[in-house]
């Protein structure tokens, strides 16, 4: 029997199609699961005022100012350390047997479990270096854990930046740091976002590196030696110990819903970069 | 003549081929001199030793000697960085850098540490006008340089230069990608330009060399076969291979 071509095209078109359909429709559904569970205990007190009873009643507010905080200051750390690194691999070096091991390196820390990087980072920085449970020994560990996403996004951000633009930069006077600050950067910073915002999304809803690191607490942290809980482990606990699948769902709902936000705002700023440039 | 550029015995290697094969010319001062040959007789490697961007190439061997008012720029003491902002370069294909008409011109002095609002204004628009462009442009300088059309970014990227005041400029193939307008408008530029630069103006048309170049010289697979005045080359060739060059038997 001979195969005929439209038919495998419009087979695997319809194969597409279905697929495409699956994945949206398993995001509406839980979406929608969360929304309808969710909806009815939100409101700006449950965001802004505090836990009482572990969480049975009251709001969520520490657990917001945790999540913000790791989220914040674990971007803050990794980022420059993560485009550094892209950088000096893709500007700075020729491929030698030491960028192949780094990237090797890079490869393989992204494929490790996040538990993993969660018991790393209770030996050496909760236990070795006494940071104890706090909010710096989460920051720490979620910046390593998101570090090989963001190298690896970078890097091919700034490989994508045409070569003539680089030439250009030099033929005007620039020195290679020049251009990589003034050129190479800004037109791979489109990239380099998207690398950010899926480490966003990692940091915001990890939860066994969290609670390994940075504790469960439920005070209010004043300091980053402070222990704290994010909302992520914050709905892990409720839901798993029983404590109130109303609230469980609530702060799932507040969490899905900010990384919507923060996903569309990066969007949007994204889509306006872009359009000034080009 | 007056002298800028000296080229000495230079020897070009990619690898192990001989790309250069002993190349020797003095490009006169003030003056237009036209590169004309086949494609692959290496005037843009030629063009790449003046500016120094063959540092980016690996694999490059280089011999001989190119003095640049006597100075010797192949020595490991020049800095390739302020050399090149001793001479400009256009390419052949415009590559207006991801920014405004005016942040494009402004590139260069912002390096050089001008960042004078009411200075960098008043070079940009200068060199815009040396360029033949500013009137083009003067009622949107803020607009993405991506969105000119080809021979206005050329002629962008002519002013970009020009903002540095190079004492050389090299145009490798300038044209190659215009209409007749925006080539006719280049050439009327670079014809005013000479009184100030020196110019290398690279050409794979025989006619825009013959046009605007006070001296023209033509390579072959590595060797300069001819060069001599314009009016020499073209009317009077010593060479049967410029002949036929130039009448269009092969090319
Ligand atoms: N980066 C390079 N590596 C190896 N060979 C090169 C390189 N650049 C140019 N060449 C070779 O050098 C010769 C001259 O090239 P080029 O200088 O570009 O000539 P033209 O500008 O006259 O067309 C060609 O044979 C080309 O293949
Ligand atoms: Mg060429």
């Amino acid at each position: 029997m001979r195969i005929n071509p439209k038919k495998v095209n419009k087979f695997i078109q319809i194969m597409l199609n279905v697929q495409a359909f699956f994945t949206v429709g398993i995001l509406i559904v839980i979406v929608a699961l969360i929304l309808v569970k969710g909806i009815g205990n939100i409101n700006l007190e449950f965001l802004f005022s505090f836990p009482e009873d572990m969480g049975r009643h009251g709001g969520i507010y520490p657990t917001i100012i945790g999540t913000i905080m790791l989220v914040i200051l674990s971007i803050l750390f990794a980022t420059p350390l993560g485009v550094g690194t892209a950088i000096f691999l893709t500007e700075y070096t020729k491929e030698t047997i030491l960028t192949k091991i780094i990237r090797f390196g890079v490869e393989s820390l992204a494929g490790i479990p996040s538990i993993l990087y969660g018991l790393f980072g209770f030996i050496f920085f909760v236990i070795k270096l006494k940071m104890g449970w706090s909010i710096l020994s989460g920051v720490l560990t979620i910046a390593i854990m998101i570090l090989p996403t963001i190298i690896r996004t970078s890097e091919e951000a700034i490989k994508a930046v045409p070569k003539n633009f680089r030439i250009v930069s030099y033929s005007l006077g620039a020195t290679k740091w020049e251009t990589v600050i003034k050129v190479v950067l800004p037109s791979a910073t489109p990239g380099i976002l998207t690398g950010i915002m899926l480490s966003v999304g990692r940091a915001v809803g990890e939860t066994a590196a969290v609670i390994f690191t940075m504790g469960s607490s439920l005070r209010l942290p004043t300091s980053i030696m402070d222990s704290g809980r994010t909302m992520a482990v914050h709905f892990y606990i409720l839901a798993r110990e029983g404590i109130s699948m109303e609230k469980a769902y609530a702060t799932a709902l507040v969490l899905v819903l900010s990384i919507l936000l923060i996903n569309i705002v990066a969007y949007y700023t994204m889509n306006k970069v872009v359009s000034r440039f080009s | 003549m007056d002298v800028k550029i000296k080229i000495d015995n230079l020897r070009v290697y990619f690898e192990k081929n001989e790309i250069l094969k002993g190349i020797k010319i003095n490009i006169a001062k003030n003056m237009i001199t036209g590169f004309m040959g086949p494609a692959g007789s290496g005037k843009s490697t030629l063009i790449s030793i003046i500016n120094r961007m063959i540092d980016f190439e690996d694999n490059v061997k280089i011999e001989g000697r190119v003095l640049i008012d006597d100075i010797n720029i192949l020595d490991k003491e020049i800095n390739p960085v302020s050399l090149r902002r001793r001479i400009g370069t256009v390419f052949a294909v415009p590559i207006p850098l991801q920014r405004s008409i005016f942040e494009n011109i402004a590139y260069g002095p912002r390096l050089k540490g001008i960042n004078d609002k009411i200075e960098l204004f008043k070079i940009v628009s200068d060199s815009l006008k040396k360029a033949f462009l500013w009137d083009e442009v003067k009622d949107r300088l803020d607009m993405s340089a991506t969105k000119l059309s080809g021979g206005q970014q050329q002629r962008l990227c002519l002013a970009r230069t020009l903002v540095l005041k190079p004492e050389i400029i090299l145009l490798d193939e300038p044209c190659s990608g215009l209409d007749p307008i925006s080539t006719a408008k280049i050439e009327e530029a670079l014809s005013e330009l000479k009184k100030e630069y020196t110019i290398v103006l690279v050409s794979n048309n025989t006619k825009q060399i013959a046009r605007i170049s006070d001296y023209s010289a033509f390579f072959y697979l590595g060797e300069l076969i001819e060069y001599g005045t314009t009016e020499k080359v073209f009317t009077n060739p010593s060479q049967k291979k410029t002949e036929d060059y130039i009448s269009g038997k092969f090319g």
